[in-house]
């Protein structure tokens, strides 16, 4: 694949903090790169601010889909734009630009159709502070995963992703609406998409807020575990 | 005297349900009639109106269903007809309501990457659009 063409998917809600450095990282890692900003109906400047940059493709949804609608627009528009890969890249600062690369070799050599960056292969946790809580959930998430689809995946909840077009395109028409990542495993490893994991480095949040915490994350646990059980028992998508 | 009461109850309690079954059938044909209810929406309604107004006539019907169930005192049929009545238009709804949000959300995408598109023509000396 001689010169690919790479959409960055960036899903942005209320992120006016981080939003410009964000963009203005990922165009001086390569200005080749077509940024997506997903404007998930933000209520503060997201918007303007991402626009006067002047680098981005600034898709405002006009209300709020969450998480993963937000994501899916940009599966659309990648597809529809011819991209080779897609890559999801949060707009809150805690990914870093140059670690992409990492994610995009192993898809450029056919070895892999999807891959996770994640902060805890071959590092046991260190590089990113986790409440036990949260470490549970992690746990969980890998247990479950690779007993469904026999491959472990350390970090289920890392929303650093490059797909290939194959898998783009199934993302476009199906994705989870709230809390995807860990569903998204199951989906394409159930669909004998090949996924690797490679460790990226990310940094701590700029801006924003997770969103996940408290309460929620009981709803969330609940939420995507039965998620996870039924796209589990989903036939085969044929492809 | 405690059968005599109990039949006049068994029967006003007939009397009520031919009454309200066919009041609901009348409600809702008239909230197709003005538009203000569709068809497909209205059919399990309507079903479960005749059903109910068929064993509120029929008596012997209920009576019969009632035993079959090991129900005691036969309207307490009605009532669990009813709330499986219930049950079931709720969970249909829960599949409308399901299906109205995909489509919502694909609509919400497509206004979105469509305005984009026409603003990123609008701008056309502004190179960072594709």
């Amino acid at each position: 694949m001689s010169d690919p063409k790479i959409c960055i998917i960036v899903p942005a809600y209320n992120e006016e903090a981080s939003i410009a450095k964000v963009i203005n990282s990922l165009h001086s890692h390569n200005a080749k790169l077509i940024i997506a900003v997903i404007n998930d109906a933000s209520s503060d400047r997201t918007k303007s601010i991402a626009e006067s940059t002047g680098l981005a493709n600034v898709i405002t949804l006009p209300c709020n889909l969450g998480i993963g609608g937000g994501v899916q627009t940009g599966f659309i528009f990648a597809a529809r734009n011819n991209c080779d890969i897609a890559i999801q890249f949060d707009g809150d600062g805690q990914h870093v630009a140059e670690e992409i690369p990492k994610l995009t070799a192993p898809i450029l050599s056919g070895d892999a159709d999807v891959v996770i960056g994640s902060r805890f292969i071959g590092n046991d946790e260190v590089t990113f502070k986790s409440t036990a809580l949260r470490r549970i959930g992690i746990r969980f998430f890998q247990w479950l995963n690779s007993i469904l689809i026999k491959q472990k995946i350390t970090d289920n909840t890392s929303g650093f992703r490059a797909y290939n077009r194959e898998a783009l395109e199934l993302l476009a028409e199906q994705y989870p609406v709230d809390y995807p990542e860990p569903e998204t495993v199951i989906l394409l490893g159930k669909n004998d998409f090949r996924i690797k994991e490679v460790f990226t480095r990310m940094e701590e949040r700029d801006g924003g807020e997770s969103s996940i915490g408290g309460l929620k994350s009981i709803y969330y646990m609940i939420k995507v575990t039965l998620s996870i059980l039924i796209t589990a028992i989903r036939p085969r998508i044929k492809r | 005297m405690i059968d005599i009461s109990s039949g006049i109850s068994d029967q006003r309690i007939q009397l009520f349900s031919i009454i309200g079954s066919f009041a609901l059938l009348f409600f809702i044909l008239s909230l197709i009639k003005k538009k203000r209810l569709k068809e497909e929406y209205a059919l399990l309604w309507i079903g479960a109106s005749i059903v109910f107004a068929t064993f509120s006539i029929f008596r012997p019907a209920l009576e019969y269903l009632a035993s079959f169930l090991g129900i005691h005192y036969a309207p307490t049929a009605l009532l669990l007809m009813l709330i499986m009545a219930i049950t079931i238009i709720l969970i249909h709804y829960s599949t409308v309501i399901s299906k109205l949000s995909e489509q919502t959300k694909r609509l919400t995408q497509e206004i979105a990457l469509l305005r984009h598109e026409i603003t990123s023509k609008k701008e056309p000396s502004d190179d960072s659009k594709k």
